[in-house]
């Protein structure tokens, strides 16, 4: 009785350690997706604690400093001045905050929406998973772009609009991924082995199918985050999204591109953070991908 | 004693891991003669199938790496030529038959496309004359699909590789092997993947179509009962190492090495009442530290400090060569 | 194949109407009174009235929907407020352009990228391989419009190799409309010096449109191939000394095409987003411009209308490539 209690809690998941550790040694052992790693956690840095050290915040909110205004990079503007003169090099950190919250959001959202969506098609199955994948597959066909900004003509032009018009674009990727393998999961013999002994549904989702999806709603989420920054870039670029002085990358985009040619510091800092960050994510997903998808795998 | 088609002569093939190097094939030596049917045996796993990879070079040179050896054919080693000589051997002078013939056809091609392109392939071809344009080689198509016994060959060759059962599939195969005439034909593990009707089937066609070609076969397979039905002489391989080569009665009436004894007596037999299976205990060595002699030490129940050194092939007749420093005591036995 | 393609299209059929059903939801998802949206920011209280009547705004949901559906299929897709032409005149009127500038795009795109991602699987963990993954990892990452700001600035302005923006140079005169096409047109008519202009200028937005899905279809295709070069029957080519060139680009290419059709698919999706980005930023005369003109005028039918041709566009697409997939793929002609 007394050795049963003995059992540490390594001993009884040293299975899933040894997992885990098998997969930090494959993933680390890849180049391109430490770098991916390495960029994401720059980016997340960046986030947490920039806003608190910029040399000055008062610019993320889009203070007036007209004498100072359009200043080329030199060692106090590090990224030069935009055109109210406002420090490029603290909008673009104070930016990456807003960045990181909005993909988060549609991120989450679009997870909170289409995985238990995908799960109860998969699962669940007759007319209740060809509704779900019909209409699926309508928002699907239209270009995720085009929907966004139908929705957000509809609601009007705001960071909050343009964040639930994206949550709405990437919601059906994700049912479609958890559908296919809710799927291939319920068909494997040990559901039916699970089902026999009298296990409850809900026991089967929670133990058995939600753990296996993990693994591709990890990666997915991991390339969505760069390409929901892209889609929130866009749509602040076309004036969409963050209004101004909102500091979002693609809403700077959209002014600066009026100052090319001579200007083009304005241009060029946001949209060179824009790509870092959606490199590091795509990047990271790559990596995960190799490292957890059996199919990848060497 | 038959001319020699083919000597594969002391090989030592590696393959380089991440964890080490593996030490596949130690010392392999096998001949075949011309006209010749041997069967090379083994459990899964010790590398007879690489073997037979080898010969015609399919196997992909990192992470294997032929440590020493040669393999002779009509005298000539193929272990050194340039890939363009290899294609001048490859389909018309050695062909090979794979394991399982769903995933060796291109499932988008029809099996029609893909022999006619194995035939425009062929450099030479003895018995037949060489299509000159993809109609005749069609034609020819049909025709070796007639000789493997396809059923209904002019609508079948336009069928793909989905559409038809696994025999006819490998069927198809074993067309394909023929269509450059090849001197040395290598099946390995031909009926493995197909029900034990179909086996009957196949092996049949192979038989028959080796006599009526002349062809040296070289049969790849853990299936004792394949091996008694079309060779002539089996060779058992352990562990990347041979360990018996003898004619296919010698085999079954005198096995000498421990390892040939073990697997035919764990041979049920259907009328004679056993208690136990037997089974032969323990399992493959290590291959990335194996054991420096005979790889089958620590599962024999003969082996001493002698077994540390490789045996040498010992010679009872002809006929039979056993690589065990007990063979005379179990020979008796 | 045939019961493929009537049941593939009835499929689309269907599925055009659940776009008119999403977009009829989404215009009736802003706040505010709908028919004060149609009327626009300038109308009296009494012309709202009158267009609520005329819509059949103040009639139950349902009856909304299909008086709506009834005139979408008729052709009546409201007026632009800020153009005051019909809605699908000026669609009709703008749409060659973005059909011209995603066409260039995806052929050059597909034309670029099957190729860059043989070489990359051929020549693999060589130095052209990570030259050209580097492309292809970066070409995702770029924001559409940054490049085509940055093709702008050094190639057009800096270096003047291209022009800025437009379609033809603002005296020339377009050809003789037969396709609408400007650059089939051109050709059509025999006019060479036209051809030349309208190439020139359709090549910075085509590059800036096509390099995502560039990049996408490089990974893609490198890795299919990779995977289809490790298969076995490849082994089998390999034993019966069948060509190099037949072995990969008519064996192999054709099995790591499926996949890679999938990926074109999607991209072209993301493409017809993206002729937003690259028309505004080249002022591109297309439906895109048209789009986003509306949006910043608040002007909503166009963008209802801009929708729905785009969203019917890709419906059609991804029914071609069903289509090329099961010409492909013989084992999924046997399953419909």
């Amino acid at each position: 009785m007394n050795d049963s209690k003995k059992n540490s809690w390594q001993e009884r998941h040293s299975s899933t350690l040894r997992t885990i550790a098998l997969y930090s040694r494959t993933f680390s052992r890849n180049g391109s997706a430490m770098l991916g790693l390495l960029l994401v956690l720059l980016f997340m840095l960046t986030a947490a604690i920039g806003p608190w050290i910029v040399p000055f915040p008062e610019d993320a909110q889009g203070v007036i400093h007209m004498e100072r205004k359009l200043m080329p990079p030199d060692h106090v503007h590090w990224f030069g001045t935009d055109e109210v003169g406002d420090d490029i090099f603290t909008r673009v950190i104070v930016g990456t905050r807003v960045s990181l919250q909005i993909a988060l959001i549609i991120t989450g959202i679009a997870v909170l929406i289409g995985v238990p969506l995908g799960i109860s098609a998969g699962f669940i199955g007759g007319w209740v998973q060809e509704l779900i994948m019909r209409i699926t597959d309508i928002f699907l066909s239209i270009p995720g772009l085009i929907l966004a900004i139908a929705i957000v003509g509809a609601l009007g032009p705001g960071i909050v609009n343009a964040m639930l018009a994206l949550s709405l674009v990437w919601w059906p990727g994700y049912v479609r991924l958890v559908q296919s393998k809710t799927l291939t999961i319920k068909n494997e013999l040990f559901i039916d082995a699970a089902t026999s002994i009298g296990a409850s549904k809900f026991r089967i989702i929670f133990v058995h199918i939600l753990p296996n999806c993990t693994s591709p709603i990890i990666i997915k989420v991991s390339m969505d985050m760069g390409m929901a920054i892209l889609g929130s870039a866009s749509l602040g670029f076309l004036g969409l999204g963050a209004q101004p002085p909102e500091p979002e990358w693609g809403a700077m985009i959209s002014i600066s591109r009026n100052y090319l040619p001579t200007w083009w510091w304005y241009t060029l800092f946001p949209g060179l953070a824009i790509y870092l960050t959606v490199l590091g994510f795509n990047l990271l997903g790559d990596g995960l991908r190799d490292t957890l998808d059996p199919k990848y795998r060497e | 004693m038959k001319e020699e088609l083919l000597r594969i002569e002391s090989l030592n093939l590696n393959f380089n891991t991440f964890d080490g190097d593996l030490q596949i094939l130690d010392n392999v030596n096998i001949a075949v003669g011309r006209g010749e049917s041997v069967g090379i045996v083994g459990e899964t796993g010790c590398g007879k199938s690489l073997t037979a990879k080898s010969i015609l070079g399919l196997v992909p040179s990192p992470p294997a790496e032929i440590r020493s050896g040669r393999i002779l054919f009509e005298n000539r080693n193929l272990l050194e030529m340039s890939e363009r000589q290899m294609r001048e051997v490859r389909g018309t002078k050695i062909a090979m038959i794979f394991q399982d013939p769903m995933t060796h056809l291109n499932p988008l091609f029809t099996i029609g496309t893909q022999l006619v392109d194995v035939i425009l392939a062929n450099r030479q071809q003895e018995y037949l004359e060489k299509p000159a344009s993809r109609s005749q080689a069609r034609d020819l198509a049909v025709k070796l699909l007639e000789q493997v016994q396809l059923p209904n060959p002019e609508r079948q060759i336009d069928n793909y590789p989905h559409q038809l059962s696994g025999g006819m599939r490998q069927r198809v195969l074993i067309a394909m092997a023929l269509s450059g005439s090849p001197r040395l034909l290598i099946a390995d593990e031909p009926t493995t993947a197909l029900d034990v009707t179909i086996q009957a089937q196949i092996l049949r066609i192979i038989r028959d179509l080796q006599k009526e070609f002349g062809m040296s076969v070289i049969i790849i397979t853990h299936d004792l009962g394949v091996v008694a039905e079309l060779c002539e002489r089996a060779i058992v391989m352990y562990a990347g190492q041979v360990v018996e080569d003898a004619s296919i009665h010698e085999i079954f009436e005198n096995p000498l090495h421990p390892y040939t004894r073990g697997l035919l007596r764990a041979i049920p037999h259907p009328g004679k009442k056993e208690a136990k299976l037997h089974v032969i205990p323990g399992g493959l060595p290590n291959l990335l530290n194996p054991p420096s002699g005979c790889r089958f030490m620590e599962r024999c129940e003969h082996a001493d400090q002698q077994c540390l050194a490789f045996p040498e092939m010992k010679f009872y007749g002809e006929n039979h060569r056993v690589a065990c420093w007990y063979s005379e005591m179990t020979s008796h036995a | 194949m045939i019961k493929f393609l009537i049941k593939r299209s009835l499929l689309t059929l269907l599925m055009l109407f659940g776009l008119l059903t999403i977009t009829f939801f989404i215009s009736r998802i802003s706040p505010g009174d709908p028919a004060a949206l149609a009327a626009g920011p300038d109308a009296s209280a009494k012309m709202i009235e009158i267009i609520r009547k005329e819509y059949g705004l103040d009639r139950p949901i349902i009856e909304q929907y299909l008086i709506y559906v009834k005139k979408v299929l008729q052709g009546d897709w409201g007026k632009s407020l800020h153009s005051t032409h019909e809605v699908l005149i000026d669609l009709v009127v703008y749409f060659p352009a973005t059909f011209e500038l995603v066409l260039v795009s995806m052929s050059l795109a597909i034309v670029l990228g099957v190729p860059m991602g043989i070489t990359a699987a051929i020549f693999q963990n060589r130095f052209i391989d990570h030259f050209i993954r580097i492309i292809s990892v970066s070409g995702v990452a770029i924001p559409m419009f940054c490049l085509g700001l940055l093709l702008q600035y050094f190639v057009a302005l800096q270096l003047n190799l291209f022009p800025l923006g437009g379609q033809l140079k603002m005296m020339t005169d377009p050809p003789e409309p037969v396709t609408h096409l400007i650059l089939l047109d051109s050709l059509i008519e025999g006019n060479l010096e036209v051809f030349i202009e309208a190439l020139h200028h359709i090549s910075l937005p085509a590059l800036s449109l096509s390099f995502p899905a560039l990049a996408s279809i490089i990974r893609v295709n490198r890795s299919e191939m990779l995977e289809t070069l490790k298969q076995d029957y490849i082994v089998t080519a390999r034993a019966y000394s069948i060509s190099l060139f037949r072995t990969v680009a008519i064996y192999a290419l054709r099995n790591a095409m499926l996949p890679t059709l999938a990926i074109i698919g999607l991209r072209f999706g993301w493409m017809l987003g993206g002729t937003v980005l690259i028309e505004s930023v080249f002022d591109w005369p297309g439906i895109g411009l048209y789009a986003v003109d509306s949006v910043i005028n608040s002007d909503f039918e166009p963008i209802i209308g801009t929708t729905i041709v785009l969203g019917f566009m890709f419906m059609i697409t991804n029914l071609i490539i069903d289509l090329v997939y099961s010409y492909l793929d013989p084992r999924v002609r046997d399953q419909i």
